[in-house]
């Protein structure tokens, strides 16, 4: 186990990179502490799988370094850095049984069979394979392939980090559930450096302790679930993260105070120099209520999904969406739309603009 | 309500002609003909199964039996080993796969009574390449119509260079289907390249070998073009593969009872080893 430390990392597929479009990955700088359980999310194609394969050893970066506990591994291969990966299709050894595939990683070692048996026992047991361990590989269930997979990740003691690679994306539904809890406890269990990627919000917040979210190629937020969800850093962070995301509205700023479709809107506190051309005012739909004043709006969409309503308005050509209890307005009746004070922030050129005032508690 | 009726029939009818004049018809024939005697002017005298005994106890047979199980087995020893160690090493990205891949088919789109006019040429001693290069520079002396072992290496050297393409590109097929995944995890696990070939390529490569040696068993088992242009089953009866004693019996000798006989028995021997062969392959796969 290891602190993984990225210094000025810069990857790009072409092998003459001119503008900084032509890099997948632009400058990160990152340190992951020793034991953490961390996720990379974001869209697809953001570059998380690359940043994944520079830290496995299976990509050398354009630029930059990669040091494991002060040591630079940049240029070291997969299976010198000691670390375990594990795919987002299951990779099995089709003729070899299961207890052969997760004393695979161990053999190639050359570990004795005494501690072969210890771990793959030991792994088998927290996995709930230790029935199938005399079973042929190649006839298991999906997930349980995948469980063999993560096993001969967790099976070598002394790796320095174990990856997962959207490790869910082949499971049926009601087992992703069971085997992300599982992920959890097992990172409780052995206290390795874990690295999740995933494009699933659900998935990065329920595993982490820190979320790191990219997009295009750019690390625009890191944090714990909790601060993720109630103060993004940036729009994106505040769209991608919640179900429904952040509202994002055009606002024009004059005077220190903010403007949407002609009201003035209260900010949780004093707006940062704003020196973008772009802003937007930024609040999620749980914080949005229906009243009796406010600003009004036209119900556009109403759908329960289960513990509470959407609401979807419009309001001067865009579009907001409120989290209410119970059952919600009927569509095209006309609403007051209340936002709550301290949970109103200011973006601009996408980055926050506005800072917590006295309102925020 | 449905009404029953027979007008299935004509929909299987078609399917039904074409496998009774394709192999149901001729087969008979043969089996018609294994079991009697003939003298010409369609006179037949019933004979049991005196032929099938005959053929069974004939040294002659035992000896082109031998001679083709021995060129089956050589070309398969050569040609799978080779086959997948050429598919291993050609690249599986790039502007050279659509190269290597028409190189590759090139042997197999040559008839093949040109095949064993080729190599017949090339391997005179007089005028070859080869046969010129091997008695005239290297000073071997090697005349595939004299020495019994130089028409041996010849048949089975022709047979390498015709067909391996086949097991090439259908192992190259296997290797292609395997995601990198695969090849990224090995790393990871430190697997050695062997270790890599034996748990990962060859499990992978498995079925489509499994036909190419059936396919290459076969076809090599009854090979007849090639061996009867180059030696016409010579020097002596040194090359007389099966096929080759067979038509020299039916048409050479026009005894058609025993050459009816013996075929009904090269069928049975070369049906019986590809299903032996298949059921052993395949018999882990079905549970």
């Amino acid at each position: 186990m290891a602190k993984i430390t990225l210094s000025k990392l810069r990857h790009s597929y072409y092998p003459n990179p001119k503008s900084a479009d032509d890099y997948a990955l632009k400058e990160i700088d990152l340190d992951w502490t020793d034991g953490g359980a961390y996720a990379l999310l974001g869209p697809s194609g953001c570059g998380k799988s690359t940043l994944l394969n520079i830290i496995s050893g299976l990509l050398v970066p354009s630029e930059g370094r990669i040091l494991f506990d002060g040591q630079d591994v940049t240029e070291l291969p997969p299976d010198k850095r000691n670390i375990a990966q594990v795919f987002q299709f299951p990779v099995i050894y089709d003729t070899m049984t299961v207890y052969d595939n997760l004393a695979f990683p161990l053999r190639n070692r050359g570990r004795d069979e005494a501690t072969v048996r210890e771990r793959v026992t030991a792994i088998a047991e927290m996995l709930e394979l230790s029935d199938l361990l005399d079973r042929k590989a190649a006839h298991l269930s999906p997930d349980n392939k995948q469980k063999i997979s993560m096993g001969r990740g967790l099976v070598r003691q002394d790796v320095n980090v174990v990856m997962f690679d959207e490790p869910l994306t082949v499971i049926d539904p009601h087992l992703k559930w069971k085997l992300r809890s599982k992920l959890k406890e097992l990172h409780q269990r052995v206290r390795a450096t874990m690295i999740y990627v995933t494009h699933d919000q659900t998935e990065a917040l329920t595993f982490a302790d820190q979320v790191v979210v990219m997009q295009e190629g750019e690390v625009v937020q890191i944090g714990t679930p909790v601060e993720l969800f109630d103060r993004p850093a940036h729009t994106f962070v505040g769209h991608f993260i919640g179900s429904p995301g952040m509202n994002i509205l055009p606002a024009e700023v004059s005077d220190g105070v903010a403007h949407f479709a002609g009201q003035a809107i209260p900010l949780e506190g004093p707006i940062t120099a704003v020196a973008g051309t772009r802003t937007e005012i930024g609040i999620r739909p749980e914080f949005v209520s229906l009243g009796q004043s406010g600003l009004p709006a036209t119900v556009t969409k109403v759908s329960d999904v289960g513990r509470h309503t959407v609401v979807e308005c419009e309001v001067a050509g865009s579009r907001v969406n409120a989290i209410v209890n119970g059952p919600g307005p009927n569509r095209g009746a006309m609403v007051f739309l209340d936002f709550r004070r301290d949970q109103t922030r200011l973006y601009a050129d996408g980055w926050i603009a506005s800072t917590a005032g006295e309102s925020a508690t | 309500m449905k009404t029953e009726n027979q007008k299935a029939w004509f929909f299987v009818l078609p399917v039904l002609l074409l496998v009774a004049f394709n192999a149901l018809i001729p087969m008979m024939t043969v089996v018609n003909y294994s079991v009697q005697e003939t003298f010409g002017d369609n006179v037949f005298f019933w004979q049991g199964l005196d032929w099938f005994e005959q053929i069974l106890r004939s040294d002659r047979f035992h000896a082109a039996l031998g001679r083709q199980f021995l060129f089956t087995f050589l070309i398969l020893v050569i040609e799978v080993p080779l086959g997948i160690a050429i598919a291993l090493s050609m690249p599986r990205k790039g502007i050279w796969v659509p190269v290597c891949l028409v190189l590759m088919a090139l042997p197999m789109l040559i008839p093949w009574n040109v095949v064993g006019a080729m190599w017949n040429i090339f391997t005179l001693p007089d005028i070859g390449l080869l046969g010129y290069f091997l008695n005239h520079v290297m000073g071997i002396d090697y005349d595939m119509t004299q020495d019994p072992l130089a028409a041996w290496i010849t048949i089975v050297t022709m047979d390498v260079w015709h067909w391996t393409s086949l097991v090439v590109l259908l192992s190259y097929a296997g290797l292609v289907s395997i995601p990198d995944a695969y090849y990224q995890a090995a790393k990871i696990d430190g697997a050695s390249n062997w270790a890599v070939f034996r748990f990962i390529q060859l499990p992978k490569m498995k079925t489509v070998l499994t036909i190419a040696i059936l396919l290459r068993f076969m076809d090599s088992f009854n090979i007849y073009t090639e061996p009867f242009v180059m030696t016409g089953g010579g020097p002596g009866n040194s090359t007389t593969l099966l096929s080759i004693d067979l038509v020299k019996i039916a048409l050479g000798q026009f005894d058609l009872g025993p050459a009816a006989a013996m075929s009904l028995i090269y069928f049975a021997i070369t049906l019986l080893v590809s299903w032996l062969f298949y059921t052993l392959m395949t018999k882990d796969d079905l549970n």
